[in-house]
């Protein structure tokens, strides 16, 4: 076991500071030493996609990652997605829309969906497809997920 | 007062807030108890091989690692868990004598963290005597196959040969006999939330507590504490508010609540395990891949005379527990739809070299009507007739309700000639074969896919004896099992508010949501004033063994008990309201939120002006009346019946039912699959929440699709998996999900207080059937016709290529 380092990084607007293994996965770092648990663990080989957040402004695996590497980085998980207490257009969206059943992949789903109307605010049907392809879930077949990323593109525009 | 009328409604979720804001609680994210510490198990890398002996000695000394569980304590310490057969099969928490997957577990270390328990694991050196192995399961019936389990001296788990009416004259008297065989591969819905397990073993007050994602039925719950020699009142099962998902696969989760329980005990900290994917796709669990002979007698005009089903269900390297389900849950509907009542099924259970299985989402019945489809489909094309009509010809008429099937099935209510007109007419079924007469006059490949299920919701816990012969059944000391029970709590506060409890182990169903409506409505009160709490703990509930949340049971029975409970609580208000305004309730009524008089005039009680008068004054209570305000309901079906003489069984409760049409055109250059239309019309009784049945459906068609064109767990002949990791076990995309056209027909169940049924599975049991139908219409000219899944794109090319050349 190496010895332990400190990462310093910024999560939802807040500077944050812990201490832990180099090989510590981000993830862990964030649902463990930070308590953000809600960025889920699905596959920790990058392809379910529940632990998306984004890094920088970018989507990226949490999973795959390590916390060294985010190191005075900038993240935003699902805990920082609220904005004065109400609730993210996606958010309200999925909600509309049924996007989510047992909302597990959700917090990835929505990092992902916001991640994909940063770059792409007027998205067609089968380009939000493609989009939130990078997350799998298995409890709604996507039609919810689809609407609701249509509906919110409309309000977010 | 509010308006009543939630039922029906497309209320939004409860459940979304704290699930899109990531403040849900699933069983990774909060520890329970104090010193958690962590666990990683040790599995086999051979698919058969004896265990000569273990050394932890170098796991051991890694600093942070607390202790170690190995065969050698599982034997020592624990019991084999019963099974659904008769033979011998010694099924323990991990692997003892010999492995007998790739995957199984031979030993846990538990450390400070995960970290570490990983690193510990890795030092563990097993020492194993490879054997042969064998993952097929017709090749491990052959005389000279490798067994698995010497006890019981051949792979076979179990057999049972049942014959309903008269199958040989219905064959002797036919005009056409058809032949097929079928191929069902071996998937599993894989929820995104691996299984997670937290024991904590208290030795002074005898008590072990367990917290995790376990769905139910809680049949296992006693069946765990024998394993672990505990009495079951000191085993505490609790599930946290949030599972990220089911479908089937986490009933499977007990023996590792076994196994971690072990752990925790012999190294007197509490455990946590979390499983991963690599883990979850080698040793979880999975519907069985099963080899099937079919043959369907029929008359000239397509009158189905009877059938034959020859089974062989892959259950991997030990029978679990609720298995043989795979070949028996659906007995008291094998005949699906029809009328026919001549049927012989001789259904075999074989041990292989993969990994176990169970119940997965349309349990049984997707590998059902995938064969019974086809093989309406293949009488259609042999009679020159339409698969529709074909269809018409044999279906239940909708006078015949409550229809009793020959294999003892009660089906509760329906109209499957409206239901099927319905989806014809929204597919546009005879403009779509137009269009496609000018397809293939251009050429192209395009099908039209049918397939009609009766969807079997509740399933009563009976069913699982048909495993056993009748003689063994007719025994004194055997005890006849059968029932499918559920119950809830509604309690009103001292302020008048409403909460219900309920015993059930949600998965995204959005049990708090459809709760909340349907006391609405019985208390005069909107959704947003009850509040309900449905997190499992057998210490606090009350339940049964069937209790859980499996088999499409609780939009039929968990339903039912929370209407029965608020409707009890109703009936208490009225009878204090009649004692506090001294007159007869008969003159009282309960109404909008208030015990009123049923003229209309006079003096009301509201639910909370009652509720402080019986909290706060118990003197003003009638003499006799229990005091507080609160009902518990255990609705219980009283159709469920233990397995007759003749096998006979009514294996589930309500049955609703599923048309469904989709057409599709492939190409034969890619062999790719490409969605035109797919529509589907169900009868689930009374729908509580059409948003949430739209989400079950669409999600069932989904996982359908996935087990139809991409999943499967593919093994290589020395049984190593082949596809362990998300890259390789292929789970549909968004851009692989079609868009469904949805209808409802409804045929209100008479057996449930609403009128509800379950439709949890859905299209999960539908879709490989009407794609397999869809894809043979397709490539018909080429003289294909699907008998296996997955239809892979190379699986596909090669057949293209082969019916060209």
């Amino acid at each position: 076991m190496a010895d332990a380092v400190t990462v310093r990084l910024t999560v939802n607007g807040v500077e944050r500071e812990g201490r832990c293994e180099p090989r510590k996965l981000l993830v862990d770092f964030l649902r463990e030493d930070l308590g953000l648990t809600g960025t889920h663990v699905g596959c920790e080989h990058g392809i379910c996609g529940a632990c998306t957040i984004l890094i920088d402004g970018e989507a990226a695996r949490s999973c795959i990652m390590l916390a060294v590497q985010a190191d005075g980085a900038e993240l935003l998980t699902i805990e920082g997605l609220m904005r004065d207490g109400k609730l993210h257009p996606l958010q309200e969206a999925f909600r509309e829309h049924h996007g989510l059943q047992c909302g597990f992949c959700t917090p990835g789903m929505l990092m992902t969906a916001l991640d994909l109307l940063r770059t792409n605010p007027s998205p067609t049907e089968a380009e939000i497809r493609e989009g939130i392809s990078a997350v799998l879930c298995r409890c709604t077949g996507y039609h919810g997920i689809v609407r609701a990323v249509e509906a919110a593109a409309r309000k977010m525009r | 007062m509010s308006p009543t009328g939630w039922i029906g409604k497309p209320v939004k979720r409860v459940e979304d807030a704290r699930l899109l804001t990531g403040r849900g609680t699933y069983i990774d994210d909060h520890p329970p108890v104090a010193n958690l510490h962590h666990a990683a198990i040790v599995r086999s890398p051979h698919a058969h091989a004896r265990i000569a002996g273990y050394d932890l000695t170098a796991a051991l000394a890694v600093d942070g690692v607390v202790g170690a569980v190995t065969g050698e304590d599982v034997l020592r310490h624990t019991k084999p868990f019963s099974v659904g057969v008769t033979a011998p099969v010694h099924y323990y928490c991990a692997a003892t004598d010999k492995a007998r997957f790739v995957g199984e577990p031979v030993a846990v270390l538990v450390a400070k963290t995960r970290y570490i328990a990983e690193d510990a694991a890795e030092l563990v050196r097993v020492r194993y005597e490879p054997l042969p192995a064998v993952v097929d399961p017709e090749r491990a019936l052959e005389p000279d196959a490798p067994v698995l389990h010497d006890a019981v001296g051949t792979n076979l788990a179990g057999h049972r040969r049942l014959v309903y009416g008269d199958p040989d004259r219905a064959f002797g008297e036919a005009d056409v006999v058809l032949k097929e065989r079928f191929r069902f591969p071996k998937y599993g819905s894989t929820p995104i939330e691996t299984y997670g397990v937290i024991a904590a073993w208290d030795s002074l007050e005898g008590v072990c507590t367990v917290w995790s994602n376990f769905m139910g039925p809680f049949i296992m719950h006693p069946l765990t504490a024998r394993v672990l020699g505990l009495p079951e009142n000191k085993l505490r099962f609790i599930v946290p508010p949030d599972i990220g998902g089911s479908f089937g696969i986490k009933t499977s989760i007990y023996p590792y609540i076994a196994l971690i329980a072990l752990a925790a005990r012999r190294t007197g900290v509490p455990v946590k395990w979390i499983e991963d994917r690599r883990e979850h796709l080698l040793a979880s669990s999975s519907g069985t891949d099963r080899v099937a002979y079919r043959e369907l007698a029929a008359k000239k005009d397509g009158t189905i005379l009877g059938m034959r089903f020859r089974w062989l269900d892959n259950v991997g390297g030990y029978i679990r527990s609720p298995e043989p389900g795979c070949s028996f849950r659906p007995t008291g509907n094998f005949v699906g739809p029809y009328r026919f009542r001549n049927l012989e099924v001789d259904a075999s259970v074989v041990m292989t070299n993969k990994s176990l299985t169970g119940p997965n989402r349309g349990y049984a019945c997707g590998h059902l009507y995938f064969e019974s489809e086809g093989m309406i489909d293949r009488l259609a094309d042999k009679l020159g007739l339409d698969p529709a009509e074909v269809r018409r010809r044999n279906l239940i008429p909708a006078d015949a309700f409550p229809y009793r099937t020959p294999t003892g099935g009660l089906y509760d209510s329906g109209d499957y000639q409206a239901a099927f007109e319905k989806a014809l007419e929204l597919a546009k079924y005879s403009e779509l074969r137009r269009e496609q007469a000018r397809a293939r006059a251009a050429g192209r490949y395009f099908g039209i896919g049918l397939a009609l299920a009766v969807d079997p919701s509740v399933s009563n816990m009976g069913y699982v004896a048909t495993a056993l012969d009748p003689q063994f059944r007719a025994k004194p000391e055997y005890l006849p099992k059968s029932g499918a029970v559920d119950s809830a709590t509604v309690k009103i506060d001292p302020l008048g508010r409403v909460t219900a409890i309920l015993g059930t182990t949600p998965q995204g169903q959005g049990h708090q949501t459809i709760v909340s409506q349907i006391v609405a409505d019985e208390l005069g009160l909107t959704p947003e004033e009850i509040t309900v709490v449905d997190e499992m703990d057998t210490f606090t509930r009350v339940w049964s063994i069937s209790s859980g949340t499996y088999s499409s049971r609780f939009g039929s029975v968990g339903t039912s008990a929370v209407a029965l409970a608020a409707r009890k609580l109703k009936a208490k208000l009225v009878e204090y309201g009649a004692h506090l305004l001294g007159v007869p309730k008969e003159q009282l009524e309960f109404r909008d939120g208030a015990v009123r008089p049923t003229t209309g005039k006079g003096p009301s009680y509201s639910i909370k002006d009652l509720a402080g008068r019986a909290h706060w004054n118990t003197e003003s209570l009638p003499e006799g009346m229990e005091p507080g305000l609160q009902a518990t309901a255990v609705f219980g079906f009283t159709v469920s019946k233990a397995v007759d003489a003749e096998d006979r069984v009514n294996s589930s409760n309500t049955y609703g039912f599923i048309a469904e049409v989709m057409a599709v055109e492939v190409d034969p250059e890619t062999a790719a699959i490409t969605i035109l239309r797919y529509v589907t019309v169900h009868d689930a009784g009374t729908i509580i929440n059409p948003m949430i049945a739209e989400g079950q459906i669409y999600g069932g068609a989904l996982h359908g699709l996935g087990g139809a064109l991409y999943e499967e767990l593919v093994y290589a002949e020395d049984g190593q998996l082949l596809t362990g990791t998300f890259m390789d076990y292929l789970v549909p995309t968004a851009s692989e999900a079609p868009t469904i056209d949805i209808a409802h027909v409804v045929s209100p169940s008479p057996l449930t207080p609403l009128g509800s049924k379950g439709l949890g599975e859905s299209s999960s049991m539908t879709v490989p059937a009407v794609i397999a139908n869809a894809v043979s219409d397709a490539l018909g000219p080429l003289g294909i016709r699907i008998t296996e899944l997955p239809m892979t794109p190379t699986r596909l090319y090669e057949l293209i290529q082969k019916a060209r050349t």
